[in-house]
């Protein structure tokens, strides 16, 4: 046990546990950020994504301790912003979200890859998502949602 | 339960691993997935745990006139995203895992590990890239190839740490790195192959190749190189079933769920031929 600081979704937060446990886990139980999703547990859908300092991570697969001191955003966090308003709503237009399941993921790994290139080729774009699984959709109205949140948040990023 | 220690320095972390016997843990990514306990409890580590990765002496890189530095803390990402690393290695990590997975990990982490499959092995082995292992009484340099004796076996003691990758800079015509799998990214590879070359008034002065996930660790042979450098570029295409049936022995895929051996086998030998039939003047 260990008591420990990050910052999560704006806040400072300290907590009181073992270092031992998954950020997924910690997030879920300690903190309620149920939009944080566990498929696979083993790194390869990115339905448990979030931003550790600004990028994509897998929360199943990082241990509590290589978030001390760093700034951590859920989907819940990142829903704030004017940057997921757009990206929300391109993916609504462009249809993007069948069950839903995968969007949250979807959605970190967008905003992730466009806050360090603003303007991805397509072949980018795929691989700026090639760590997230979406069983419904198939990749190419994806790739179409993330360009029209380029074309709509034009300056956000 | 199972101790987590967290050093700030690297002379914390030595130690710590001089004192006690610990798991040391970077990104994670393959720790996690080997410890993976149900969901909800603490990971399933069978002994206390090291984690390296608030150290900020190893999140460096940098370079001299001879060699490229990278700290065993810096993030595979970072590694693709800095100039000064060779485009072979930003190229190859490009090709491996997905970007969460490349914002956490690490190529110490990938080397220590010591898959049949790891990626970055098969340049850095064609790099003749080095690691210096630091402990609290002694810091030692050795070639990657020297350290990685067999699946997952490492040449390393209980109270060591690997401190940095050491790349020796080095002006090849051309240095590619090639992955044959199923998708994209993400996919702990079939077949991959490295090669790279320079020409010296139409002869070869410098032929290397490398072949990962065909044998318990990367295929590299100095033999056949040394065989095929100094010939002109026009004899090297010609005989390149010969070298091709070389390099036949050299390779023995290992079975495994992933890929059937005869497949592997055939994958790496178009790669190799590819390779030379790309061959320029
Ligand atoms: C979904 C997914 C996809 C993947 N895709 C690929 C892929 O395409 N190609 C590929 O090659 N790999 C892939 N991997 C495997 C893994 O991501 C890499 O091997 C990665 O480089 C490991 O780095 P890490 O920092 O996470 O290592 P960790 O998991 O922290 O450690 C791995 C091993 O190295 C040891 N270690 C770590 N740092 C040090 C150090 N400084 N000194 C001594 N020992 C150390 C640890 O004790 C452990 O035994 C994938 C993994 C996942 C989960
Ligand atoms: S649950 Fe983490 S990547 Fe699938
Ligand atoms: S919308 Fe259902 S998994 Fe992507």
């Amino acid at each position: 046990m260990a008591k420990i600081n990050f910052k999560l979704n704006e806040e400072f937060v300290e907590i009181d546990t073992d270092l031992n446990r998954r950020l997924l886990d910690v997030l879920r139980d300690d903190f309620s950020l149920t939009g944080v999703k566990e498929g696979c547990g083993e790194g390869e859908c990115g339905a448990c994504a979030v931003l550790l300092d600004h990028r994509i991570i897998n929360s199943c697969s990082t241990p509590l301790a290589n978030v001390i001191g760093k700034e951590v955003m859920t989907i819940e966090g990142f829903s704030k912003t004017k940057r997921y308003e757009t990206i929300k709503e391109a993916f609504a237009e462009a249809g993007g979200v069948q069950c839903g399941f995968c969007t949250p993921g979807m959605i970190i790994a967008t905003e992730s890859l466009l806050n360090k290139n603003p303007h991805p080729t397509d072949f980018e774009i795929k691989i700026g998502l090639s760590g997230n699984l979406c069983r419904c959709t198939g990749y190419n109205l994806i790739v179409e949602a993330v360009k029209e949140a380029i074309k709509r948040g034009e300056g956000l990023w | 339960m199972v101790n987590a220690y967290v050093p700030k320095t690297l002379e914390d972390c030595l130690k710590l691993l001089n004192e006690f016997d610990l798991k040391i843990v970077a990104g994670g990514t393959d720790v996690l997935i080997q410890n993976r306990a149900p969901s909800q409890l603490a990971i399933g580590y069978k002994k206390d745990v090291c984690y390296i990765l608030q150290i900020e002496e190893l999140k460096k890189i940098y370079e001299d006139d001879q060699y490229i530095y990278i700290g065993s803390a810096v993030s595979l990402e970072e590694i693709m995203d800095s100039m000064i690393v060779p485009e072979i290695l930003r190229n190859t990590i490009l090709e491996m895992a997905s970007p969460a997975i490349r914002h956490t990990a690490t190529l110490a982490g990938n080397i220590a590990n010591a898959s049949p499959a790891g990626d970055s092995l098969v340049t850095l082995y064609l790099l003749d890239a080095e690691i210096e292992i630091r402990s609290m009484n002694n810091l030692r340099r050795m070639k990657v190839s020297d350290f990685i004796t067999g699946v997952r076996k490492i040449e390393l003691a209980k109270d060591e740490l690997i401190s940095k990758i050491i790349i020796p800079k080095f002006e090849f015509d051309q240095a590619y790195f090639k992955k044959v799998g199923p998708r994209l990214s993400d996919a702990i590879s079939k077949v991959a192959f490295a090669g790279a070359y320079i020409v010296e008034g139409k002869k070869i002065k410098d032929f290397r190749v490398s072949f990962g996930a065909v044998n318990v660790t990367v295929v590299r042979a100095d033999e056949l190189e040394q065989k095929i450098i100094s010939r002109t570029v026009k004899d090297i295409k010609k005989m390149k079933e010969t070298i091709v049936s070389w390099y036949e022995k050299a390779i023995n895929p290992i079975d495994d769920q992933r890929s059937n051996k005869a497949y592997r086998k055939v994958v790496a030998l178009n790669l190799l031929r590819e390779f030379i039939e790309n061959l320029n003047l």
